[in-house]
Order: C-alpha cells, then structure tokens, then sequence
C-alpha cells in the first residue's frame, strides 16, 4: 500500500513476519539479498553491495570487475528501529556530489509483536534533484521499472 | 483525443478516464486546440520523480519482506 503525503515524497510501508532485530539486519547487512540487482550505477554486472553500518558510513555497490560506487551516505543508526540515507544519484544516474542535490530515505520499523514488524519507508526531498529527467527516458521509467534506467534510448 | 482512442482496444469513454487519472497526478496536461484537445505527457513533471520511486520502493519492501520471513534468524 502506498500513500501520498506531499509532492515532494514518497511512502511505502509493508508488515513483515519476522522480529524487529531481525528485519533491521536484513534491511541494512543484507541489502544485497532483497536488492534489484537490476538497480545501481555501476557499468558492470553488480557483484556485491555493502551497507556500512554507522553514520558517515556509505552503501557501496561493487561490480564484477572491481569497480565500486558509493552512492549513498549512512546519515542515521539507530538499530532496530530506524536508517537514514541520501541518495546521491542524480536524474541522469550518475553519482550526484553536490548533497543540496540529494534526496533523503529514511526507514522506521517498529515492533508489532515479538515475530512481526512495520517497516515505513520514506523518500522525501525528491525536488532537490531538480526536474530534469532523461526525457528519453522518463515514459520508459513508467513502464519498465525493471529495466536498467540507463539501458533506454 | 479521438486518436488516442482510436489506437486503443477500449472505449472513448474509458480512454477519457484513464486521461483524467493521469492528469490529476500531473503526469499529463491538456490544452484545447479549436475543437480537439492536445494531450502531452510531461516527462519533466516531479510527478514521474514519484512515480518511479513510488514502484521502486513498493517492489523493494516486498522483497524485503520475502527475504526476511525465509531468512533464518542469526542469534
């Protein structure tokens, strides 16, 4: 289910079957195994991705060749109940270095029962990045989401 | 209008529906052009922005949640 709340941001939010410490884990020192591997920067196959666990740390995407992308900067910790990131990837999906130009994700997870959690996730400050979307690209993004954005055109 | 309906399996009628929803997010504007009206999809809109991350984001909390139910616990 997903709701709208501003016109800058996006929300999502999902139950999960599983203890809160745990869903935290996976979230964060799993990322890789629920990850669209389809889904980084990267001009190789991706290899592996790492989720450095403390702030200032960085989520780093590593290509089969060796290359690595750190697309990503750790701005919250706080397990298991709530990460912050910036997505530092610019409309043009090249790694964006200017963090006014960055947008913000931040997940909250909370404790339903000992074996059942809430995950919320928000992505806001989606403006900062500007209205410049790869034109040629942008009515693909709406169908083939699952498609590499940098392989359209 | 009458174009995009004609090239579409599905009535006027619905076609006009399916533009109202895409205007209201402000992924489509219309303008009147004598007696037809011009659709455009705006893909500059902040709104194509949500859209993509909006499925992004849906797709990644449910793998997510696949991930965590089969994964076994560390303790």
């Amino acid at each position: 289910m997903t709701t709208h709340t501003a016109t800058a941001e996006v929300s999502t939010h999902i139950e999960v079957q599983a203890p809160i410490a745990h869903v935290f884990d996976v979230f964060t020192g799993q990322i890789g195994s629920w990850w669209d591997t389809d889904h980084h920067i990267l001009g190789a196959p991706l290899a592996e991705m790492i989720f450095e666990r403390y702030v200032g740390g960085h989520i780093i995407d590593r290509g089969i060749d060796g290359s690595q992308s750190r697309w990503a900067r750790v701005l919250a910790y706080e397990p298991p109940t709530r990460v912050c990131f910036s997505w530092d990837i610019n409309l043009h999906w090249q790694l964006e270095t200017d963090p006014a130009k960055t947008s913000e994700v931040e997940i909250v997870f909370t404790e339903l029962s000992p074996d059942r959690t809430h995950v919320a996730l928000t992505h806001r400050h989606l403006d900062r990045h500007g209205e410049g979307w790869e034109s040629r690209c942008a009515s693909g993004f709406l169908t083939r989401t699952h498609t590499p954005p940098w392989c359209c055109g | 209008m009458t174009d995009l309906a004609r090239d579409m399996p599905i009535t006027r009628s619905a076609v006009s529906q399916h533009l109202q929803i895409l205007k209201s997010v402000g992924l489509v504007t219309d303008r009147a052009v004598g007696t037809r009206r011009v659709c455009t999809v705006d893909p500059h809109a902040l709104a194509v922005t949500r859209a993509y991350f909006d499925a992004f984001w849906t797709r990644s909390l449910a793998a997510l949640r696949d991930g965590a139910e089969q994964q076994p616990e560390e303790r």
